[in-house]
This record gives C-alpha cells, structure tokens and sequence, in this order.
C-alpha cells in the first residue's frame, strides 16, 4: 500500500509540476497576477508530493519491504539502519527520486526567498524550474520507477553494494546532488532574466547567493567523494580523473567562473553575455554529467545502472533544455552588449582571465572524459587517457591561474594604480618565494623546479589572503571593515592555498610501497616502522573480516595502532578492503591490507602521505568562505527597494 | 548570423556525437563475445555429487540452457518456478551452474524448492563464470546442438521473454 501512495505522489508531483511550468509563465506573458500566483503554491505542493514519495520509499526500506524490487535489490535483512536510509539513493532509481525531490526543494526555497523580486521575474523563475522537474518526474514515472513490485516478494534483499556501505557514502550524493541541482537555480535566473528581456544589474545580484550556495555544497560533495575514495577504495589515491568524477569537477569549474564573472556583472554591469552563457553551461554540465553516469556511454568504477532507454531520455532532455537555452541566448545576447570600459590594470581584466582559464581547465576535463568515446565511435582504436595526462594537463590553466588569483585579489573595479597594487603586492610575494623554498627544502628535504612552483603559488595565495584581513583589523577607527562578501571570498581563497599546498607536498613527497606481512613481522617505510601484531577475525552486522593490528612506530617510541580489515560480505560476496588510516593535520600514515600470500603473510600497501588533510580541509575552508559570502547583508535587505537605487542612479547619469 | 549562435551550433553537435554514441554500442547488449561462437568448454564436479563431472562435453546434440544460479540471488528464486515449469514440459534440456555458492545451502534449496536442472555444475570460485563472461545471477545461456552460444539473456526467465528471445532462435524444435 505505501509503495502506490508514493507512486500516487509522484504522479501528482508530475501534474504539479506541470501547472507550475505553463501557468506563470503564462502569467507573466500576459501580466497577469492571478496566474502568477500559482508559482508559489503548485511549487509548495510539488515539494510535499515529492517528498511524500520519498518518504514512502525510505518506509520500505526501514521495514524491509522486499515486494518493492528496488527495495529487494539494494537492501538487506541485516543491513544496519544507516544504510536502509542511505540505500534510497544508493542505485539509479533512488537517485532520481532524491534529484527530483533536492529540485524541489531548491524550488521550495526559490518560491519562500523571492519576497523582494518582482513578482513576474519570480513566476518567470520558478517556472522554468517547474519544467526541469517535468523532465525529471517524467523520467523516473516512464524509465525508472523506484516503486515498481516484485512478485513474488523476496525472502531476502540483494543487499546494498558494499562499497556504499560507508558514512562518507551516504552523505556524499545529498551534498552532491544539491550542488548540481543548485545550479538549476541559476539557470532559472538566466533564462528568466532572457524571457522578460530586463538584464540589469539586479538580476546579477539576485542570482550570485544562490550560484554560491550551490557551489559550496558542490565542493563538500566533491571533496568529501575524494575522502571516500581516498579510504575505501583502498589504493590512497584520492582523486582518480574517473568519468564520474570529472562529470562532478565540470559544473564545478563552470560554476566557480559563474561566481566570479556575476561579480563583475554585478558591479560593474559588464559581462552580461558570458555569465549568461556560463550559467547556462553551468547546469547543462550537470546535465550531461547526469547523462554520462547514468546512460552507460562511458564506462566507469562507479557506474551503477547502464540502460540506452534511460540514457535516450535523458538526452533528449538535455537536448531540449539546453538548446532551448541557448537558442533564447542567441536571440537576446547580442542586445546585451555593453560600453562600460575598464582599465587593462583593473579587477575586471583578472576576473575575465579567471574565467577564460577555467573555461580552458574546463575543456580539458571534457576532452579527458569524452575522448575514448571519440576514439571509439571513429574507429580509431580504443585509447585510455589516464591520470599521468589529466595531472600534466590540468597543470596548464591552472599554475597561472593560481599565481593570478593572489594578484587579482588586490585590484580595484575599474582601474588600478600600478604603485599602490605592487606596494601590497610585495611583501606577500617575497614570502611566499621565500616559504616555498624553505618548506620543501627543509622540512621535506628536497626541491625541484615544479615543487617550488607549487609551494610559492601556494604560499602566495595563503599570505595574499591574509593581507585584507590585517589591514582590516588594523584599520583605524571609523574606516569601513570588509564587508562579508569580501570575507568569505578571502576565506575561500585561503582554502585554495591550503589545498594547493596539500597537493604539491603530497605529489612530491608521498610514499606508497607494497609489503609482505605476517603476525610478528615488520617492515620500514618513510622511517616509521610497521609491525603486525596479530591476524584475527572480526564479524560485523552483516559481513566478516580478517584484521590486521598493525603498530606503527618512530625511532622506537610507539605512535599508533591500526586496524585495516579486509572484508567479506556475506550476501554480495566481493571483499572490500577497509584501510587503517592514522590521521594527522601533518601527515597520514596508511596500512591497507592486500592479498592473502601462501605463507600465512599478506601483501600490504603502506602509505606515507604528507599534509594529505589540507587537500579536504582546504575544500571545506573554501566551501565556508562560499556560506560567509552568500550570508553578505545587501541579499538579505529589501532586494526590492533597493533594486530601484542603481536605476534611480542610471536615470540621472 | 551573431557570434551568440555558436554556443548552439556547438551544443547541436556535441548532441548529435552523444546519440551516435548511444547507438554505436548498445550498453544494455552487454557484451557477449560469445554469441557465435562455441561455449567456453569446462568441466565440474556436479553440485550433488562431486565424484561425478559435468561439461561442455555433456551438451553437444540438441538445444541447451545453461541457466546460471545461487541461493543468495533473489531473482533466481523469481524465476525457479518458470524453469520448473520448463523442465516439466520437456522441451529442452536445462543444467545449471551453481554460481559462488555453497554446496549444503545449494542442495538444500533444490530440495525445497525443486530441481529443474538435469545436473548443476558447482563453481563456488567462479573459475566457469569467469570463463563464461557471468556477470551476475541468475543469467541464462542458449546453446545450439554445435555448442554454439546463440543467446544469453542478463536476469530472471518468465514465460513472455523465454517465447520471444529463445524460442524464436531455436529452429526446428518444437515449432
């Protein structure tokens, strides 16, 4: 019975959906305020219909209801609670739901937060958001239903993928999910802001909270898949240019140069048809990403569900999203050119070279990712770009990116003064050139020409960050502090140097080495040494393992023990390899078990991995520097009021 | 003709690669290597006796399913009544591989549930299902009397897929 009542939901939903595409849009095509007003309501009710779906879904896994094939499928008698819950996205079908129910949520949010924005522009908003929920009921009600029964009912579930089984796991697609629906927000504002032809600069501004928000909870979900894979996956890599991760690095990219280009739209009113275009390309990104993954085309480690209906429908809506998009763009774009000028000196040429790197990074990945699929369908044999060729070609847009970040943060709108701009400069550059020798000469003990051009980036993003923060707390009394949106870009900007420090010291001085060990034994890596202990057997809810003790030490004095096991679970049988990790803000000390050898012995993979932490640290610092700008007071106050200030202005100019 | 237009004509033609894509190679045609060619030959101990041995050798002759099989999946319990009801009919010799199994849960589900198979290979290491491209269970293998794998179908056997994807490749039997 519950299984129907979410399907019912759903269906619902759909027609919900449907009204909250065609009635306001309508409505605000012929100004009409009555129709206009059903936004709100139909995206109110599209979210409690969606959510109720989802409820229903998450009950049959709470109790094991194994008439629901999905449900008999990735669940299991014995799977531990957390893992029911996790299980509703853990497979395609879930994964939509909790797509179509984030959608509505942001809907939700749109819809409650938009009190100051004219009301034709929100109903023109959520409109557009409405259709993108159509395309994805439509989908999961026809390709995909998560409530689809299985008769006659299973004893017993499948169980959910073991390597699903993880707390990291199971909050990774949430985060992710709210990352790369969040951009849909985005793209409603830009089509929006096309349909009624008014691109002024309010637009901008109440666009750029929302584009950061998303971002933010993109980069927890991407950083916090890197830890995941970095533990579980059991080789210590964390970050592997897999199609899967790139389909979530793309939008990524796309909607870090969204963030800095409505800066300048939104200050300075230029741009106007580059951001545009990138949040279009923003959320059409998550599209294909969406469609890489789940049509099966590329394949990959994570690739759950491999399906050509699925993968045409998807397409399709691709297609019919994004050429519409662009087709609108194509008509309104060329109206939209601006005469403002700007010094070559200025912010707005470091934020436009921002922008055109990481369009370029982003390409690359692209390449990357759809090149075996070029190679492929052209006959020309069967290529694998790996990582050796994303590590070097990534590395091109990005160095000079990250070496003109730490300038571009000190320039001014319009132009700068070359004497001030190198006063402030200086000192941050002397002592970035000066740490990023020192550091890895004499803590790590050796330089090279690429190491030292990652420790100065580094450094000089890290100390140029803290160059507004002095002058800020210095300031005399009754001088303007730094507004939040200027805090949280520091803050952010500082977590990128943390993450660029991270990734130098742990390219250049990381240690990995396969080892034989049996009860009593040790082995030295990197000067610690490794000594297992014992071998036992562990049972865990629902599967068993062999454990390894293993005690780490340094010149004799006792560091740490760990305990990596290697798991077998008892209904999917694959074993997992779960890793002892000895976590440190200054280095990560690694034992993850292999192969059983014919000795008694297992194979052993130790890793000594050096300031590995500020990789995801510096993902999370960046993502709070994103909250601390999106929390900026001037998207909090009476947008509408406001809005008429800079016209008011223009008028008189 | 405006500059604004490229993004869509390169969106058009990003969208026209990725459905040549999709049609190229049907993912869903999960890649049988097999079909047309001769079956992987084996031998096995069968699950209820393991003195006696069961193989590709066993086949040759007349039409064969080779239905893939384990006690944990739950599919195969789907589709265990259809494959006795086929057994029952005798249209068609069926044997079984007892896929990453234990041999005591195995015999005891044939006991409760009835054995359609005329033997059941037992290969708790997957050494066969390696050799025979098994990606999952239950899976279901058509043989011609050469031994040649004609078809293989990924999931549980009802009577609508056994009438449309084997029946109409078996010539001459039962037509």
């Amino acid at each position: 019975m519950i299984p129907e009542i979410g399907q019912f939901a759903m269906i619902l939903a759909l027609v919900l959906a449907a009204i909250q595409f065609v009635v306001p849009l309508v409505g605000a095509y012929r100004n009409d305020v009555a129709m206009m007003g059903v936004a709100r309501t139909a995206a109110t009710g599209q979210f409690v219909f969606v959510a109720i779906a989802f409820g229903c879904l998450t009950y049959a896994f709470l109790t094991d209801d194994f008439s629901v094939l999905y449900v008999a499928n990735h669940s299991q008698l014995s799977l531990p609670t957390i893992y029911k819950i996790s299980a509703v996205w853990g497979a395609h079908e879930g994964s939509l739901l909790l797509w179509a129910l984030v959608l509505a949520g942001w809907t939700l949010a749109v819809a409650r937060f938009s009190a100051g924005i004219p009301e034709a522009f929100a109903a023109r908003v959520i409109g557009v958001l409405g259709f993108l929920s159509i395309g994805f009921l439509a989908f999961m009600i026809l390709t995909s239903n998560p409530f689809e029964r299985l008769v006659p009912a299973a004893i017993d579930g499948a169980d959910l993928n073991p390597l699903l089984q993880d707390p990291g796991l199971a909050i990774h697609p949430p985060l992710l999910y709210i990352g790369y629906v969040g951009f849909s927000v985005a793209f409603a504002f830009a089509i929006a802001a096309m349909l009624s032809g008014d691109l002024d600069r309010s637009w901008a501004r109440w666009t750029r909270p929302w584009t950061t928000v998303a971002w933010l909870f993109l980069t927890l979900g991407i950083a916090l898949g890197s830890w995941w894979a970095y533990y579980e996956l059991g080789w210590g890599g964390w970050w592997f240019w897999d199609a899967v991760e790139n389909a979530s690095f793309m939008p990524w990219l796309i909607g870090t140069a969204l963030m800095h280009s409505l800066a300048v739209t939104e200050k300075r009113g230029l741009f106007t048809s580059w951001t545009l275009l990138l949040a279009i390309t923003a959320f059409s990104l998550s599209l294909l990403g969406t469609f890489l993954v789940r049509s099966g085309i590329l394949v990959s480690v994570h690739a759950f569900a491999t399906d050509p209906t699925r993968g045409f429908f998807i397409l399709a809506f691709l297609g019919v999203v994004v050429v519409g998009a662009l087709a609108l763009y194509a008509w309104r774009a060329p109206s939209l050119d601006s005469d403002a000028g700007f010094a070559l000196l200025s912010r707005e040429t470091f934020l436009l070279l921002n922008n055109v790197l990481l369009v370029i990074a982003t390409a690359i990945v692209m390449y990357g990712t759809l090149a075996p699929l070029i190679y492929q369908m052209m006959d020309w044999g069967k290529i694998s770009i790996g990582e050796p060729w994303f590590n070097f070609a990534f590395l091109i847009p990005t160095i000079p990116l990250i070496v003109l970040l730490g300038m571009g943060m000190h320039a001014a709108w319009r132009t700068q003064p070359t004497g001030t701009w190198l006063d402030v400069l200086k000192l941050p550059a002397i002592i970035g050139v000066v740490l990023g020798i020192i550091v890895p000469l004499f803590v790590y003990g050796r330089i090279s020409v690429m190491l030292a051009v990652g420790c100065i980036a580094a450094f000089w993003i890290l100390v140029s960050s803290l160059v507004p923060v002095i002058r800020s707390l210095r300031r005399e009394k009754g001088a303007t502090g730094m507004t939040r949106s200027m805090l949280g870009m520091t803050v952010a900007h500082f977590g990128m140097g943390m993450f660029v420090l991270g990734v130098t010291i742990v390219s250049a001085f990381g240690v990995e080495s396969d080892r034989a060990l049996s009860p009593g034994t040790s082995t030295e890596v990197a000067g610690f040494e490794f000594e297992m202990r014992e071998l036992r057997n562990v049972t865990g809810p629902n599967y068993t393992a062999i454990e390894a003790v293993v005690d780490i030490r340094k010149d004799g004095g006792f560091i740490d023990t760990v305990r990596p096991q290697k798991r077998q679970y008892l209904v999917q049988t694959s074993p997992m390899t779960e890793a002892g990790i000895r976590a440190g803000l200054d280095k990560d000390l690694f034992v993850a078990l292999g192969d059983q050898l014919g000795n008694g012995g297992w194979s052993v993979r130790i890793q000594y991995k050096p300031l590995i932490r500020l990789i995801w640290l510096g993902c999370l610092i960046m993502a709070i520097g994103g909250l601390i700008a999106a929390s900026d007071r001037r998207y909090r106050v009476n947008v509408r009021e406001k809005s008429k200030a800079p016209k008011a202005r223009e008028a008189t100019a | 003709m405006n500059r604004f237009i490229w993004p869509l004509v390169l969106v058009l033609g990003l969208i026209v690669f990725l459905v040549m894509g999709l049609r190229h190679g049907d993912p869903r045609a999960l890649p049988s290597p097999f079909i047309g060619k001769p079956a992987p030959e084996f031998e096995l101990p069968t699950l209820k006796n393991p003195e006696v041995m069961i193989g590709t050798a066993n086949f040759a002759g007349e039409y064969t399913l080779v239905n893939v099989w384990a006690t944990w999946c739950v599919m195969c319990r789907a589709e265990h009544g259809f494959l006795m009801d086929l057994a029952a009919s005798k249209s068609i010799p069926i044997y079984g591989l007892n896929w990453r199994d234990s041999r005591p849960d195995a015999i005891r589900w044939l006991g409760e549930l009835g054995d359609p198979y005329i033997a059941s290979a037992y290969d708790p290491q997957n050494r066969v299902g390696m050799d025979w491209g098994v990606y999952g269970a239950p899976e279901t293998f058509l043989l011609d009397p050469e031994g040649t794998v004609v078809y293989k179908h990924l999931g549980p056997l009802d009577p609508a897929i056994w009438e449309r994807e084997f029946l109409s490749r078996m010539q001459g039997v039962n037509q």
